[in-house]
């Protein structure tokens, strides 16, 4: 029984290797070469999935990239399953597993085929109406079952394992399809010497003459031809063609994105290859040769397996030579699906019968079908179909009706209503497509960027017609590129296969006023009752029809369905297809694999990760770390025994008692130069600077124009026209923007220099008492006696023998210094002053305690106790503002109406009643705990701690009229208890500041 | 991915290397601390947001870091041309029928 189908002598492979694989976990033999659909009908399988809405059967419909039903797993390993893999698609490698999809508890046996009968419930429009009372059941009930119930393949839980790389590629004609036309035109532009790739998302090149066996080209048959172009470019050094390889997005200015299968077709792909490689290609002209997809019939139960395109049909026959069935019939409205017929009849299957819904079928083709015994009922349609997980017979009756009826048995039925132009990539590069109503396709109107369709995708429907159009695209674009003129003679096309157009919309049997399961949409189950449901609903433009009804809007991006669709809702709304309009098309083509789009970006190579030089001393010595940005700082530095709670309260007792080491490297740096350095300085903080002498430091504010806190730090004046700037961590690079808008943009008769330094100096915060002490057997050159070097001064010289500029500052409210060393230089100082520190009892410290030891002062933290809607008065730090400048960004923001308006949030100090309780940060403040729900909230906590030094929890937050509110008691409701606070002052150590000299 | 010609360097770069800074043409006032809260409202939030030609500013943030202008066309996203910051508004646009 194994391979029965496979008819000896037939197809392109015949003398291949063999291939196992299973299909839910039934072993069957393939060969190498077939697809997983081919080799599943060489076994006769055409039962294959489930639907997603009714979990009807489904089977193949189609041999390529448009295949809406016959999704499956493919599983490698526990890690490696890739879900709604087409199998049309998916080729065979030995020892391939496969899995069906949305069946329980079998394929055959499947309980949630029970919303086949429930399909009144399912209607167009189901999700927005039946379940939208009440909410809270769409969250408990509704949503998780429909979860369950519908969807399509079962995400992997493992990380993916696999590498996908990524590569940027330019040239000056890219053709998109390696079918005749776009070996054609590749030809043609490869000739003239221009750099050239050929796309094709088939394993091998020659697109519809997979099946055509009819076209003879240049003295071969097709495929043969194809082969032997394909051969001749690839031998080209201007020339890359792309196998396996999807356009799957058209952006602009010819920027086109592909990708690339690489390994999917292995056995075993070793790890040295990406699984997929994401191509980001910039051609000077696009050719798109992307032929047309065929379209079903729409009729009575055509979702049942075993009924399939004709085109279908004939490439499983004449690429891999298997039969889909023994006998067959044939439903068409169009001229193709009798060569399917012939081509069949020729191999010994038996064709039963062809219905053809035109009255007079006429022409050499269907002279041919006759002569060869084939019976064709004319003006008849098929108006049902017997067997349910596989066709058993069709019933024929005239189309204008009647009771004339008549079954006949089948074991397969192909159909075809005509082909479809892919115009996705030309509607993508944002062309305009325009309905050609003689032969009712919409084809390519008005381009938008350097491209051109040619042959299938442009509506040329003749073999030597495609041919002469696309070598002259070809030879045009490479011209219109800068190529020279082609040497190479045109292909001449001796035999031909011409097919007349078909039909749009509902075949007779499905029209308006039956309740049949026609399906347009096999994917998302909508059938043409469902499209006509939703104009009765009110649904007039195409775009709403297609939301409503959810037709084109699965992953198969409606590439079979859409045309139908549209037709259908035209009818019923009693106008023309333009007018009811064609929906747009979006990238992806087809689905695209996360892991292509993120390519390496990922782990630990998502983000770059900026580490201090100091970094590796604080990890020799037990630090937990935190992420800031990209930053990894030192959090706190647990002793043996100590949770991070006893640690950070030890660091923080002994920065006052003695000092302890902080690492502040990644404060963001600016070097501000030049001879109007403090002319610039003056516009872009709020504080003055022009009388700041050299060597003195001022804490600088900066504000956006619309007068809200946008970063601060400490500025020190190292000369007349020098100025170093620190800035918050996560500010550094905005302000640097910030800057330098300025700079070139409103102020460039400014004669100054912005220099980051940021990853330049290395800073050693030693804070405490002992300080001084600390640094001073290290500093050369340097009086750091409070007289000569007093709080907020920085002076030049050398520490450990390498240079410095030593900070005299604090961010602690104890006497303090910043130790700036080249950073290379580093982790040698902070050694040195570790080996001196040690000496005094300091520790060193992370930022959990540096945070706490500046909320202890009220010193805010921009971002934290800010949130980019705060004034400087807000803030309660006025003192900030240069009163006498007349300019200054934000001097105008600050002074709008709302912003000085009485009211406003300002920072306090809340302490809570029990001096045990830590309030949480962000938690909301009210005024009277007893009012209803929702409360009047006056405002949020921003910075909450333990103080050790304290003894207490402190926090700030932002309240309303907060300073006026001195002392009063305010409530912080939490989900379990509320908590009362008294409002005071931001400062709660050390008020009178005397530990800056201590 | 657009392609955008850096009027500094001379030569197209790809998007990434660049970033957007909103519309150009939009100068602070010299008397900015004197202005009305109209003219600041004029001045601070109110955008011309065509739908068509619009002139903006841009950052080669990842090249020279130069800000400069562009003019872009806002329904097809195309760049009909860039020139320095501090030139004035072209009064004419190659490719642009008016
Ligand atoms: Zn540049």
């Amino acid at each position: 029984m194994a391979d029965s189908f496979r008819i000896s002598g037939a197809g392109r492979f015949s003398h291949a290797k063999t291939a196992r694989f299973t299909f839910d976990d039934k072993p069957y033999s393939g060969i190498e070469g077939d697809t997983l659909a081919s080799a599943l009908l060489a076994n006769g399988v055409h039962l294959v999935g489930r639907s997603f809405k009714y979990h009807r059967p489904r089977g193949i419909l189609s041999a390529g990239a448009e295949e809406p039903n016959a999704l499956v797993g493919i599983h490698r390993d526990a890690a490696r399953k890739t879900p709604n893999v087409r199998a049309t698609v998916q080729e065979l490698y030995d020892g391939l597993t496969a899995v069906s999809q949305n069946r329980w508890p079998s394929l055959s046996f499947d309980v949630g085929a029970v919303n086949d009968v429930a399909s009144p419930f399912f209607s167009a429009g189901f999700y927005y109406k039946t379940f939208m009372w009440p909410k809270a059941a769409w969250k408990s009930l509704y949503e998780p079952k429909i979860r369950e119930a519908a969807g399509l393949g079962v995400s992997p839980d493992q990380p993916d394992p696999d590498h996908y790389s990524a590569r940027f590629a330019h040239c000056e004609v890219l053709v998109l399809g390696g079918g005749a036309a776009g070996l054609a035109a590749a030809l043609a532009a490869a000739e003239s010497g221009v750099r050239v790739i050929l796309v094709d998302e088939q394993a091998e090149l020659g697109g519809a003459l997979r099946f055509e066996s009819a076209a003879r080209i240049e003295g071969q048959d097709g495929w043969t031809w194809a082969q032997g172009i394909a051969a001749r470019l690839k031998a080209m050094p201007n020339v890359r063609v792309l196998t396996r390889t999807t356009a799957f997005g058209y952006y602009a200015q010819n920027f086109v994105g592909l990708t690339e299968r690489v390994t999917d077709h292995l056995s075993s792909p070793g790890m040295d290859q990406p699984r997929e490689r994401l191509w980001q290609v910039r051609a000077r002209r696009v050719v798109l040769a992307t032929g047309a997809i065929e379209r079903h019939m729409v009729f009575a139960d055509n979702d049942r397996p075993g009924i399939m395109l004709a085109s279908a049909a004939r490439t499983y026959l004449n690429h891999y030579g298997v039969a889909v069935g023994r006998n067959v019939g044939v439903y068409t409205a169009n001229d193709s699906a009798y060569a399917a017929a012939l081509d069949l009849k020729k191999a010994g299957v038996n064709v039963a019968a062809i219905v053809d819904l035109r009255d007079n079928p006429s022409g050499d083709l269907i002279d041919q079908t006759r002569a060869a015994g084939i019976e064709i009922h004319g003006g008849r349609a098929v108006v049902s179909v017997g067997g349910k997980l596989r066709i058993s017979s069709m019933t024929v009756q005239p189309r204008t009706g009647g009771k004339n009826q008549r079954t006949i048995p089948v074991d397969a039925l192909l159909m075809s209503a005509g082909w479809t132009p892919s115009v996705h990539l030309f509607s993508q590069s944002r062309g305009k497509v325009a309905f050609n109503e003689q032969v009712k396709r919409f084809l390519p109107g008005t381009y938008a960027q350097d491209c051109i369709s040619i042959g299938g995708c442009n509506g040329t429907d003749e073999l030597s017609t495609c041919m002469d159009e696309a070598y002259a695209a070809g030879l045009k674009a490479a011209k219109d590129a800068g190529g020279k003129t082609a040497k190479a003679a045109k292909p001449k096309v001796e035999a031909d296969e011409v097919w007349s157009r078909g039909m749009l919309g509902a075949a007779p049997g499905a029209e308006a006023g039956t309740t049949v399961k026609a399906f347009v949409d096999f994917q998302n189950d909508v059938t043409a009752k469902d499209i006509r449901q939703a104009v009765h609903e009110g649904m007039r433009s195409i775009e709403h029809v297609k939301r409503f009804t959810t037709n084109g809007m699965a992953t198969d991006q409606g590439k079979t369905s859409n045309m139908h669709g549209l037709a259908i809702a035209a009818d019923e709304l009693s106008r023309a297809i333009p007018e009811v309009g064609l929906t747009t098309f979006r990238a992806p083509y087809t689905p695209v694999t996360f892991g292509s789009i993120v390519g390496h970006a990922r782990g630990s190579l998502f983000d770059p990760t900026r580490r201090t030089a100091m970094h590796d001393w604080a990890e020799r010595n037990g630090a937990a770390f935190e992420d800031v940005g990209q930053w990894k700082r030192a959090w706190y530095f647990p002793r043996a025994g100590e949770d991070m709670h006893a640690a950070v309260n030890r660091e923080c007792v002994t920065v006052r008692k003695t000092a302890g080491l902080f690492d502040a490297s990644t404060l963001g740096k600016i070097e501000v130069v030049g001879p109007d350095a403090a002319a610039f300085m003056e516009l872009l903080y709020t504080n003055p600077w022009q009388k700041l002498d050299p060597g003195r430091c001022r804490y600088g504010l900066m504000l956006r124009e619309d007068g809200f806190i946008y970063d601060d730090g400490v500025v020190g004046r190292l000369a007349a026209d020098r100025f170093h700037v620190t800035t918050t961590t996560g500010g550094a690079a905005r302000v640097m923007n910030h800057m330098e808008d300025y700079l070139q943009t409103e102020f460039p008769h400014l004669k100054v220099w912005l220099t980051s330094t940021s990853e330049q100096w290395a800073v050693i915060a030693v804070q405490g008492p002992k300080s001084r002490d600390i640094i001073a057997p290290l500093v050369e050159g340097i009086d750091i006696s409070d007289a000569a070097m007093p709080h907020m001064s920085v002076r030049e010289g050398k520490i450990c023998g390498v240079p410095t500029r030593l900070f005299r500052m604090s961010f602690s409210g104890e006497r303090g210094f910043e130790v700036n060393v080249p950073a290379d230089y580093g982790e040698t100082v902070w050694e040195a002053l570790w080996a001196e520190g040690q000496k005094h009892g300091a520790c060193a410290y992370g930022t959990e305690a540096m945070h706490i030891l500046r909320a202890e002062k009220g010193y805010i933290i921009v971002g934290q106790d800010t949130d980019g809607t705060v004034t400087v008065n807000d803030a309660g730090i006025d003192w900030a503002i240069g009163r006498k400048k007349t300019d200054f960004v934000g001097i105008r923001g600050m002074k709008r109406p709302d912003l000085v308006a009485p009211g406003r949030k300002q920072l306090v100090g809340l302490k809570t009643k029990d001096p045990k309780v830590v309030l949480e940060e962000g938690a909301q403040i009210v005024a009277d705990p007893n009012q209803p729900v929702p409360m009047t909230m006056i405002g949020h906590v921003t910075s909450s701690y333990w103080s050790e030094n304290c003894g207490r929890s402190i926090a700030l937050a932002l309240v309303a009229g907060g300073r006026d509110r001195m002392g009063e008691t305010l409530h912080v409701p939490m989900p379990d208890r509320t908590i009362e606070v008294e409002v005071t002052g931001t400062v709660f150590f050390d008020e009178k500041g005397e530990h800056l000299n201590g | 991915m657009l392609l955008i010609r850096c009027p500094y360097c001379e030569e197209e770069r790809p998007e990434l290397e660049f970033r957007n800074a909103g519309e150009a043409h939009v100068a602070r006032p010299a008397d900015i601390a004197a202005i009305s809260d109209e003219d600041f409202e004029a001045f601070f939030f109110i955008r011309s947001n065509p739908k068509g030609i619009i002139y903006e500013r841009w950052r080669h943030i990842h090249g020279c870091a130069r800000f400069f202008n562009a003019v872009r066309d806002t329904v097809s996203d195309k760049f009909v041309m860039t020139y320095k910051a501090g030139e004035p508004k072209p009064k004419k646009l190659p490719g642009v029928a008016k």
